[in-house]
């Protein structure tokens, strides 16, 4: 059956969606990842998107479930990766994504879950936080 | 969620466009009864996409309206099926390729078409962005529906000049 592996690096979980994110695969990473941030205590959790070759109206609205389900249960959310004709087409057919943060890269996500997590530790960013 | 009519765009102000004399190259046709057919209709669309000469963004832009359409009919129709068409513009440029995807259910139909294209405007669990998103997507998009007697929508998008092939000013 596919599966969708969930990394854990420190107190973040890393998942990096590299199929077809077909109806079912994309409800059951949502309940997976909700459930993996209660049992390992994770502060934060990312998700690359760069393989993903569109986002409609579905991914996006599981996307926006994961930010708030993590937001729910005290962990922050990045997804990144996404593709300039997938934003593109995504932004013209009606998704904003407007609860789920976004960053270009895995680095840049990862020092914006940092940043978030834990403020006091990430320096003298410019505003990271604040989002 | 309703949005106020000024911010509709209900159809193209000049009718439908006028349809260029399209000859099918090739058609297939893929039944649409589960989300597995709904991921293998959009590498479908995909190649066919490529096949055309469709830029990354055009060919994006054709799989995501296809799969908004192929759910509509899945969750709404309780299935149906899909037709793609190859197509050659003979009327204007001999280089202009395009692709035309028909979705069809036999489901309840939908009794106010304006409505189901409005944005915002939904009866299920999505964003409501199915109907009128696909249509800002594509270049030309057709719906017949009835309230009984199912619904079919054409999607077409055609190679624009900004994309690899050649201009046609030669």
């Amino acid at each position: 059956m596919e599966h969708i592996p969930i990394l854990r690096l420190g107190e973040f979980l890393l998942v990096g969606i590299q199929v077809d994110l077909h109806d079912r695969l994309a409800l059951r990473l949502q309940d997976e990842l909700a459930q993996q941030v209660v049992e390992r205590h994770a502060r934060g959790v990312l998700i690359d998107i760069s393989a993903l070759d569109i986002v409609d109206s579905f991914v996006g609205r599981v996307l926006g479930n994961i930010a708030a389900l993590t937001q729910a249960l005290g962990a922050q959310s990045v997804v990144v990766g996404m593709q300039p004709a997938v934003a593109m087409t995504m932004v013209e057919l009606g998704l904003s994504l407007r609860n789920v943060r976004t960053a270009l890269t895995v680095e840049k996500g990862m020092a914006l879950l940092r940043a978030t997590v834990d403020p006091g530790r990430a320096g003298p960013g410019h505003g990271c936080a604040a989002r | 969620m309703v949005v106020p009519r000024g911010e509709r765009q209900m159809s193209r102000p000049d009718g439908p466009a006028p349809r260029p004399e399209a000859r099918v190259l090739r058609s297939e046709t893929l039944a649409l009864r589960t989300v597995d057919d709904l991921v293998a209709l959009r590498y479908a669309v995909r190649g066919g996409s490529i096949e055309q000469g469709f830029s990354l963004l055009d060919q994006t832009k054709m799989v995501t309206a296809t799969s908004e359409l192929g759910r509509n009919a899945l969750v709404y129709g309780g299935g149906g099926s899909a037709q793609l068409d190859l197509l050659v513009d003979l009327a204007q440029h001999a280089s202009r390729k395009g692709l035309r995807v028909v979705v069809r259910d036999q489901g309840p139909g939908i009794a106010d078409v304006e409505q189901a294209l409005t944005p915002g405007f939904s009866t299920g669990t999505g964003l409501g962005l199915g109907l009128g998103g696909a249509k800002r997507l594509v270049d030309l998009f057709e719906i017949q529906t009835a309230p009984g007697r199912g619904t079919r929508v054409t999607i077409t998008m055609w190679t624009h000049d900004h994309a690899a092939a050649p201009t046609p000013a030669r």
